[in-house]
């Protein structure tokens, strides 16, 4: 019984932070086929942001949304400035977000040098069994699954979002009907990095601030996007789960670095049995 | 190969019917021809006689300075293979792979647990780095055909291969405890290994040590100049056609009777090899290597390097890379830190302004002048 929740809490944290990490790259991804490398600097500056904001003064609930809207904002700028000359060409895409992402990273270093002064994890701990457990763990899988829900209700619930897969889906036909697809590109961009600079925020308090903190992030998103495939709900979110099983079982073996190659060879066998991921294996049978 | 390979030979000028018998008669007149060709820019006298002045100019370069500045370019040249594999990975093949530095860090550890075990007596160095390219072409064998035989598509291969550079990074971080030693060689974590002996060329009277100076710097000119003109040789020949016709509509390809997959695997598989012999050179370079090597921001250098000279010419590849080497050591005068960023920059304007890099783009427009003005037909 002890043994089971400490399982279901170590599968729910992993599983929390696969989702919270790789949701601002998988719809990127998902809706404009960019790999976004610099997904890891928009986490950092979402991070570094909140922690900022915190340290002025604000709440933290306040602070992580401040950090949330700053990385949003810089990445509808660069979308606009360079990412949107690109979307013809999908592996300069690519290329171009990583020159991006060093730029990030050696600036931030230079200007605010390697470390920062982090917040505490909030919230304390509760205990079951005689083994306590951050309080703030549990509120961060709520939030992944909040995070899940709100993105389905936007996506498919709303005109906003029906505007936005009809631009994905058929981008001309979308302009014809009088669609602005330049300002729905230009937001879907800002949405995946405002949902980066999200998780720099809501995981800041449990780690700490380097400029290179974005890499730590960097295999598991582009693991759970890979394995998912294009699409976020079908794809994306049951990677997560299953990749948290994985990542819990091996983390809880034989430590963390093993968790991250239980990973990397998962999406290697994966790659090669489903070339579409998992959504596209899951609406390849409804086709 | 039996079948005609018929881009090749079109692009020869010679006709299909004679090509059979003529490659049974001369082989090395063939391949020779190959050192100029469709897939590789620079033909004629002018372009031959500019190489052999750079050469030239290579070779007498270490009667003027002194042998330390001659090390340190013997230095720049060790990165040429590990750029000019990228080249035909992503510039010939089109598929681009982040994560060089894997095969890169594998050859050089490799180097470092062999040297350190048995020694360099014999030549074994030489040895050694033979197993260390063969170990890193091994793991490209393995993660290609995963890859490739997986139908991965062009974005994909980019994450994979990046990841599996960072989590080896990871991996070897971690091994500074002394449980982690492969026989005498200990792993020694983040601090790197060392220690391991250089390149040792044994010969009667006493072995050559190639330490970073004179005689170094001859032998990786030599074998830059000979990796690169095997290269000419090889993206010329059917097999670098086939590349080329993936790289431009891989249905195409495939409708044409080419074993798509295998022809990216292979392609990968040389790619990973020379990033694998820059490994080594680097590890007996400097007689050190660590899991930096094999970092987020070593992984993105060698793309930069390509990207700036043009991946989709050997030369170009090769002239870009040497510059940006050099123009990066010089940065760091300043701090590395501003150097990458400058990188960066580089980066995001070449993709931006010359997506085709800036050394092809002069190189085309040179060639372009030189046949408006008539200097050849």
């Amino acid at each position: 019984m002890l043994t089971l929740f400490s399982f279901l809490f170590q599968f729910g944290d992993a599983f929390a932070f696969l989702v919270i990490a790789s949701m601002g790259l998988a719809i990127i991804f998902g809706m404009m086929g960019v790999i976004n490398l610099a997904h890891g600097e928009f986490i950092m500056c979402g991070a570094y942001t909140t922690v900022s904001l915190a340290q002025l003064g604000l709440p933290l609930p306040l602070a992580i949304l401040g950090g949330s809207l700053v990385a949003g904002l810089i990445g509808m700028v660069l979308e606009r400035t360079i990412i949107r000359h690109l979307y013809h060409r999908p592996l300069d895409s690519i290329v171009a977000t990583w020159g991006l992402s060093m730029i990030a990273t050696q600036g931030v270093l230079i200007a605010l040098g390697s470390t920062m002064q982090g917040v505490g994890t909030p919230l304390g701990s509760f205990t079951v069994g005689g083994f306590s457990y951050s309080t703030y763990r549990v509120v961060l899988m709520g939030i992944a699954v909040l995070l899940l829900v709100g993105l389905y209700l936007v996506f498919y619930h709303t005109r906003a979002g029906v505007i936005a897969r009809a631009t994905i889906q058929l981008p001309r036909m979308a302009r014809a009907t009088g669609v602005d697809t330049g300002k729905v590109y230009t937001l879907t961009f800002g949405l995946g990095a405002a949902l980066a600079g999200l998780a720099g925020g809501l995981y800041a308090p449990t780690m700490t601030l380097v400029p290179t903190m974005g890499a730590t992030f960097m295999v598991e998103s582009f693991v759970t996007v890979v394995i998912g495939g294009g699409d976020i709900f079908l794809g994306a979110a049951p990677a997560a789960a299953i990749l948290a099983v994985i990542r819990s079982g091996m983390t809880a073996w034989q430590g963390q670095l093993f968790g991250q190659i239980g990973l990397l060879i998962t999406v290697i066998i994966v790659i090669r049995l489903l070339p579409g991921g998992l959504s596209g294996w899951i609406l390849g049978g409804r086709k | 190969m039996t079948r005609p390979e018929v881009n090749s030979d079109l692009n020869r000028g010679a006709s299909l019917i004679d090509a059979t018998p003529k490659q049974q008669r001369n082989t090395l007149a063939l391949w020779l021809s190959r050192l100029e060709g469709p897939q590789t820019l620079g033909s004629g006298r002018w372009f031959w006689l500019t190489l052999a002045l750079a050469v030239l100019a290579a070779v007498i370069y270490p009667l003027f300075v002194d042998g330390w500045t001659v090390g340190n370019t013997a230095y720049f040249l060790v990165w040429t293979f590990m750029a000019m594999g990228l080249g035909v990975i992503w510039g010939y093949a089109g598929s681009l792979s982040f994560g060089q530095t894997a095969f890169f860090g594998l050859a050089g550890y490799g180097y470092g647990v062999l040297t350190l075990n048995f020694g360099a007596a014999y030549g074994f160095t030489l040895l050694a780095l033979a197993l260390s390219v063969g170990l890193a072409a091994l793991l490209a064998v393995v993660l290609g055909y995963f890859m490739f035989y997986g139908r991965v598509q062009g974005v994909f291969i980019g994450i994979v291969t990046l990841s599996v550079t960072l989590v080896f990074q990871a991996f070897m971080a971690q091994t500074a405890g002394p449980e982690w030693a492969i026989g005498a060689a200990r792993l020694n974590g983040f601090n790197g290994m060392s220690g391991m002996p250089p390149l040792t060329i044994p010969w009667p009277g006493g072995d050559v040590l190639l330490y970073a100076d004179i005689a170094l710097y001859y032998v990786l000119l030599g074998l830059m100049l000979v990796v690169y003109l095997g290269l000419r040789m090889l993206l010329n020949a059917p097999f670098g056609n086939v590349l080329v016709a993936i790289r431009e509509n891989p249905e195409r390809a495939e409708m044409l009777g080419y074993d798509v997959r295998r022809y990216q695997l292979l392609g990968f598989v040389l790619g990973g090899a020379l990033a694998g012999l820059s490994g080594v050179l680097y590890t007996a370079w400097g007689q050190y290597i660590t899991p930096s090597s094999m970092s987020i921001t070593a992984a993105a250098l060698p793309v930069i390097w390509v990207a700036f000279g043009g991946r989709k010419d050997v030369t170009a590849t090769l002239i870009g890379t040497l510059v940006m080497i050099f123009l990066y050591q010089w940065l760091t005068i300043y701090g590395s830190q501003y150097a990458i960023v400058v990188m960066g920059v580089i980066l995001v304007l070449t993709v931006l302004f010359a997506p085709e890099g800036i050394v092809l783009s002069l190189m085309r427009w040179i060639s372009a002048r030189l046949a408006s003005t008539g200097g050849r037909p």
